[in-house]
């Protein structure tokens, strides 16, 4: 079977999809670079290098799918967002609502974001709660390269405005475009199932609030997105041999939730752990406990979050981030209740 | 003007950023790692007038004006290599390097020093007439729109700033002619405040420049933008790909080519004509990279100070060696804590 790195996947959907739909295009900072292998394809007028300006170029992105392009533009990280959030909240998405369902804004955003490699609390954000937070955005956080690439398809087919968030530990060619490839005594915890996996010959859309079960158990239910599932993933496998069976929910989609897995995944561990990147308040990991307290479930809940700051000095930041020893310590605690 | 005293200033951030750079390629920093080599003369040509009252916004480029500021080194250092008792607690990373006692605040975000000086600059007018607040950023921030924003007002409300352009022609990996048009003297003075250029690689004339802007901006007499041009030896930041396929293109460039060429060659797409155009701005990237001046001694603000200071060796070699020997100890003193 064919296999890609994540962000090779990624760049692989986008091309078949451009080499389909000549509406779309890709801009952002450093593009011609970052993506010069989409540039030697499709060319300069596709491809495109922008000013450090993101308020004007995200909320051209907003405008140009609005009169008919179906544009992707490239963050440098989620973080740098605050920089042009205007753009997201007040235009993309509000115009569905606003024009009585008759006119929406189908621009795909892609920024990488997470933690693990020592760049300091401003650009290591999650941010995929505060996003999802805002009615009328998709925001899509894959895990592996087939979702990677799937859900990159499935960006840009959906009518509306969609947020990709590209996790640069899985995104070996963002480790090593910020400084990697310069040195080699640096090592990150990357996940190497996430990192390079196998894909599919042709890509379909995979669907937008499909969640999708990477483990079995019956204990105790974790649910995640991005690296957090792979933390899951290694934390379930240790917990096994403590003879606790545990199953991982990769949510795919943190907007729209799909509630209904999320529903029969914990309904039958009676646990949910949520394993979450993002920051523990007012975020995922509580709206995930609000969603199965609504519906009804008896459940006992617990979470390992982000819940500060992201310190600089990487002891304190492996820390700070969900890790896998953080994982099995509120496993165990949760099956003592 | 003591240019013996402005020498050892931008040795000292010279020497103090080599060290950085050599526990950076050790993996004893983490991160990204933005150094200001090449743009010493800018920063003590400005950074030298500053006393007790003055603030300072700084961009991701933070040692040099922490240091030249008298920001302890050992702090510095500390902090960059994320220890508990460095300057933030370990907690910024050179980033994000903050000290309150400075009024100094660098910021991870390009532009973001524009709305933070406007703010140091109106407690300035307020709170300590008399005082100024300096932002230091690179031209690329120029497109940043709260960057702009704060030119015109900081003309609006006549305050006491000045705002500090270090221009080395590129943003990020992108040359301002492909980003920006028009000039950007008459962009500024479109906004009302006054505008001078000044070659960053002549420390006596950034100093000059800048003397005489500050001096205006404590007399209540307004805003100066001042656009100094210079070379980061290092690029954006250390380990950029564009200087490493220049430095070593039997390892670096291969493994880019491959994929190119794959690309450029398969079905569907646009037509050879755009895709020529596409090659075409890969490689004029990597051109531009070649060309620019690196690490010649006529592009070195410190190689060109020391220069002038050669009629007197016995000196000039004392304070090298003295600035040498006060790197080591801090470089010692730092690690010290690392391997305790």
């Amino acid at each position: 079977m064919k296999t890609m790195y994540f962000s090779e996947a990624i760049d692989d959907a986008l091309a078949q999809a451009m080499k389909e739909d000549n509406r779309i295009l890709v801009y952002g900072e450093d593009v011609p670079l970052l993506r010069r292998n989409l540039l030697v394809r499709f060319g300069p007028k596709r491809v495109r290098g922008t000013p450090i300006s993101e308020s004007a170029f995200l909320g051209a992105g907003v405008g140009a799918a609005m009169a008919g392009l179906r544009p992707v533009v490239e963050l440098y990280m989620v973080d740098f967002l605050g920089v042009a959030m205007d753009a997201l909240l007040n235009h993309a998405a509000k115009l569905d609502v606003f024009s009585g369902g008759r006119w929406t804004a189908p621009v795909v955003v892609r920024a990488p974001c997470g933690g693990g490699y020592g760049d300091g609390g401003q650009h290591e954000q999650s941010l995929w709660g505060w996003l999802a937070h805002i009615p009328g955005l998709v925001v899509l956080v894959p895990a592996t390269p087939a979702d990677a690439g799937g859900l990159m398809s499935a960006a840009l087919h959906h009518d509306g405005p969609v947020i990709f968030l590209e996790h640069k530990l899985l995104s070996e060619s963002f480790l090593e475009f910020l400084g990697s490839g310069g040195r080699s005594t640096v090592e990150y915890d990357v996940p190497r199932e996430g990192a390079r996996g196998p894909v599919p010959n042709h890509w379909e859309p995979l669907p937008i609030g499909k969640a999708v079960m990477r483990r079995e158990g019956n204990d105790l239910t974790l649910v995640s997105v991005g690296v957090g599932v792979h933390r899951a993933l290694e934390a379930a496998a240790r917990l096994e041999s403590e003879g606790i069976s545990t199953s991982v929910l990769d949510l795919r989609t943190v907007a729209p939730l799909d509630k209904e897995s999320l529903g029969n995944a914990v309904a039958h561990t009676g646990r949910l752990l949520v394993v979450d990147e993002d920051y523990e308040n007012f975020g995922l990991s509580g709206e995930l406990a609000a969603v199965i307290l609504e519906v009804g479930i008896p459940f006992k809940y617990a979470r390992v979050c982000t819940q500060a700051t992201i310190p600089y000095a990487r002891n304190l930041e492996d820390q700070t981030l969900p890790n896998v020893e953080r994982i099995q310590s509120a496993a165990r605690s949760l099956l003592q209740q | 003007m003591d240019v013996w005293s402005l020498y050892e200033l931008m040795k000292k951030s010279r020497q103090f950023e080599e060290a950085v750079t050599q526990l950076w390629k050790d993996g004893l920093i983490s991160g990204e790692m933005h150094l200001g080599t090449g743009e010493e003369a800018i920063m003590a040509g400005v950074v030298s007038h500053l006393r007790s009252g003055d603030a300072m916004a700084v961009d991701h480029r933070g040692s040099a004006a922490f240091l030249m500021r008298g920001v302890d080194p050992v702090l510095l250092l500390k902090e960059m290599l994320g220890q508990e008792d460095g300057l933030c607690g370990g907690q910024g990373g050179h980033m994000h390097l903050l000290s309150k006692k400075h009024l100094a605040a660098s910021s991870g975000i390009v532009g973001a020093e524009g709305p933070m000086v406007i703010g140091f600059a109106l407690a300035a007018q307020t709170l300590r007439p008399g005082t100024v607040a300096v932002a230091f950023f690179g031209e690329g921030a120029l497109n940043q729109g709260m960057l702009m924003e704060s030119i015109n007002l900081a003309a609006a409300w006549n305050l006491p700033v000045l705002f500090v352009c270090k221009d080395d022609d590129w943003a990020i990996t992108t040359k301002p002619g492909t980003s920006t048009r028009g000039d950007m003297g008459d962009r500024v003075r479109g906004l009302g405040v006054s505008y001078v250029e000044v070659s960053g690689l002549d420390v006596e004339q950034v100093w000059k420049v800048a003397h005489q802007a500050i001096a205006r901006a404590r007399a209540g007499k307004g805003p100066t933008f001042l656009r100094a041009r210079c070379v980061h030896f290092e690029g954006h930041f250390l380990g950029l790909l564009l200087l490493r396929l220049t430095r070593n293109p039997l390892r670096e460039v291969p493994a880019i080519v491959g994929p190119l060429l794959r690309s450029f060659l398969l079905p569907g797409g646009g037509s050879l004509r755009e895709r020529l155009a596409g090659v075409r701005l890969v490689l004029s990237t990597i051109l531009s990279t070649l060309r620019d001046p690196r690490r010649t001694s006529s592009n070195d603000p410190v190689l060109r100070a020391r220069a002038g200071l050669l009629s007197d060796p016995e000196r000039l070699n004392g304070l090298d060696n003295r600035i040498q020997a006060e790197t080591s100890a801090v470089v010692t003193s730092a690690l010290h804590e690392v391997s305790v």
